[in-house]
């Protein structure tokens, strides 16, 4: 036991721990610096987009014209928020972002069509219906499904879901379909994304109290009348959660859709034919030999800003629906 | 052991509380379940051992015993809940009204329909406090309560919470307090008329005036429902059941009897000791 000194006779004040505190303080300090790389990566990525982006748009890049560079605007937005052509490396260059806007729309939209109603159905399987012996085995081979590198799903699309699925289909229903394809791109983007709506749908299902399950099934309730009508409502917003991240991870997805989906910059509804995504024609540039400082170039981060506003987007609502959404049992 | 913590009052609260008026029970028609040589397994673990009793119709029986000792097992056993657990297995009979309940050709989901159950801790969904009530009502489908509304005012009422709740049943039920919420899962237990209500320590969770309430409760179910309560409060069994069964570690029922003779002269030391807190 220490004993107090004259003026500290209950050994209480900060003297006595004084070592305790410091290393509290350089704890602390260490723990801000980790978060403080995400949040500073985050703001650097953004003034980088947004400075290249404006150089596409007028000419000199932001930076330059705080610094007293002109201001003249190049490509309207008029042109490049409603132009149905995109082909800014063409030699008649086109700066509608309409058609790559599109593209990654329809593979998202096609993409959602399969992992929500298969990752949900999944989830609830896993969680309300599967034995313990089942769930063993089928929550890690879900894990495993989603650690698979996306350019792999790519490959995948090309030999096996366009020969053996997509071409047969199509004949049926009169589609050619060719080596790449919207349906190609947007079926892998789904079942790639499937993983991440059922584990975490399954996550947000296994943390609803079993209190709640046990008051419904003593009532009488079968699993379909507990699942749907106790367990689906409480776990809501974390299977919307869930429905946002699969749908930001398709708006992002590069290297699958790239192979699958193709390189033509069109607006179509046939899902035989090819589409160009956003992040294809990015990855497309990016490999090319565009000189830094050139239109084509800055164009990949006017097209990048663009992403960014639509996962960020994707990100808000994902609050909104939680708070909307937020079942409170207890 | 915290049994007998809790108990640190007991003369006083034996004095205090008079006994319910039980004058108001229906004559005995019988028992509506009848168990015999049950035996429960969780694994290799032995939960209860050889238990044969008969709950009698339309009275309050309580099932007391140390922590451990089966008593909720045994209650879960009578409407199969025990089947949510995977390790769990059964030997024996529970025969309702003749069935027993373990037969190949019973489906525990219309079991469940016939004998509701309330849980330790109060357990409304979060829904309204109409949905709560008539969650029993739907997921049954009664073509006979066409009037769902009706019905959910009649159960709110036998459950003494109607006067409370009146003029808020679109509100949430995980906005009552606890003891309301709990009045609220009674409500939702007997809806649907089960023929047994089942409680795995209704007030256990609850302060002594909602626990008081409750018991009140309990008193005034008997006269239209079986009541099977367990319980880890003596002075409530004492209270407000008419029939009283004492297991002990092991699952063993070690005695059943009249309440009365329970409490005033049971017939094993064991029994004795326990009530006296002595052991357990």
């Amino acid at each position: 036991m220490s004993t107090g000194t004259g003026s500290d006779p209950a050994g209480i004040t900060r003297d006595v721990s004084k070592e305790d505190q410091k290393r509290d303080r350089q704890v602390k300090y260490v723990l801000l610096g980790c978060a403080g790389v995400t949040v500073a990566t985050t703001v650097a990525i953004f003034l980088v987009l947004f400075d290249n982006a404006s150089g596409y748009f007028f000419e000199n890049r932001l930076h330059e014209i705080v610094l007293g560079a002109s201001v003249e605007q190049v490509i309207t937005f008029t042109e490049f928020f409603t132009g149905t052509r995109w082909a800014p490396d063409h030699s008649t260059p086109a700066h509608g972002i309409l058609p790559i806007v599109w593209g990654t729309l329809t593979i998202t939209v096609g993409a959602a069509f399969i992992s929500i109603p298969i990752g949900t159905a999944t989830a609830l399987y896993v969680s309300e219906y599967s034995s313990g012996r089942v769930r063993a085995y089928l929550k890690p081979s879900l894990e495993v499904l989603a650690g698979i590198p996306t350019i792999v799903y790519g490959y995948f699309a090309i030999s096996v879901v366009t020969p053996f699925i997509l071409s047969p289909v199509g004949e049926v229903v009169g589609l050619s379909f060719g080596r790449r394809s919207m349906a190609a791109g947007a079926f892998v983007v789904g079942v790639m994304t499937i993983p991440m709506v059922a584990s975490i749908s399954e996550d947000a299902m296994n943390s609803v109290p079993y209190d709640l399950r046990n008051g419904a099934y003593a009532l009488g309730a079968t699993k379909f009348d507990v699942s749907t009508k106790v367990v689906l409502p409480a776990a809501v917003s974390g299977i919307f959660a869930s429905y946002i991240l699969a749908v930001s991870r398709a708006i992002g997805e590069t290297m699958a859709v790239a192979l699958a989906a193709g390189m033509t910059a069109r607006i179509t509804l046939n899902p035989s034919e090819q589409i160009m995504t956003m992040t294809t024609y990015m990855v497309n540039m990016a490999r090319g030999e565009s000189a830094v400082g050139t239109v084509e170039y800055q164009s990949l981060f006017a097209v990048g800003l663009v992403l960014f506003l639509m996962t960020l987007a994707m990100n808000l609502l994902n609050d909104r629906l939680k708070q909307r959404f937020r079942e409170e049992y207890q | 052991m915290s049994e007998t913590d809790e108990n640190g009052s007991e003369e006083l609260i034996t004095t205090e509380v008079q006994p319910k008026n039980k004058s108001a029970r229906k004559d005995v028609t019988g028992t509506v379940v009848d168990v015999e040589e049950l035996d429960v397994w969780y694994g290799d673990e032995k939960a209860l051992d050889d238990v044969t009793m008969g709950i009698d119709e339309n009275r309050v029986t309580a099932l007391i015993g140390p922590s451990g000792c089966g008593k909720s097992t045994f209650l879960r056993c009578i409407n199969r809940m025990n089947d949510q657990i995977e390790v769990c297995r059964v030997e024996g009979g529970v025969r309702f009204k003749g069935k027993n309940v373990y037969d190949d050709d019973v489906d525990p989901v219309a079991l469940r329909r016939r004998i509701g159950m309330v849980f330790q801790k109060p357990n409304p969904f979060p829904k309204s406090i109409r949905d709560n009530v008539a969650y029993g009502l739907r997921v049954q489908g009664r073509a006979d309560y066409t009037d769902i509304e009706a019905r959910c005012e009649e159960a709110l009422r036998e459950a003494a919470l109607w006067d409370e709740v009146s003029d808020q049943l679109g509100s949430s039920g995980l906005d009552l307090s606890g003891g309301q919420q709990q009045r609220l899962c009674i409500a939702r237990a007997i809806a649907p008329d089960p023929e047994v209500v089942l409680m795995d320590e209704p007030t256990s969770a609850l302060d002594p005036v909602a626990e008081s309430k409750i018991e009140d409760l309990i008193d005034k179910l008997a006269e239209s429902y079986t009541v099977v309560i367990v319980t880890h409060n003596m002075q409530q069994a004492a209270r407000i059941s008419d029939k009283t069964a004492v297991f002990l570690t092991g699952g063993e029922l070690v005695e059943y009897d009249d309440t009365q003779k329970i409490f005033e002269n049971p017939d094993d030391d064991r029994v004795e000791d326990y009530i006296t807190g002595k052991f357990g």
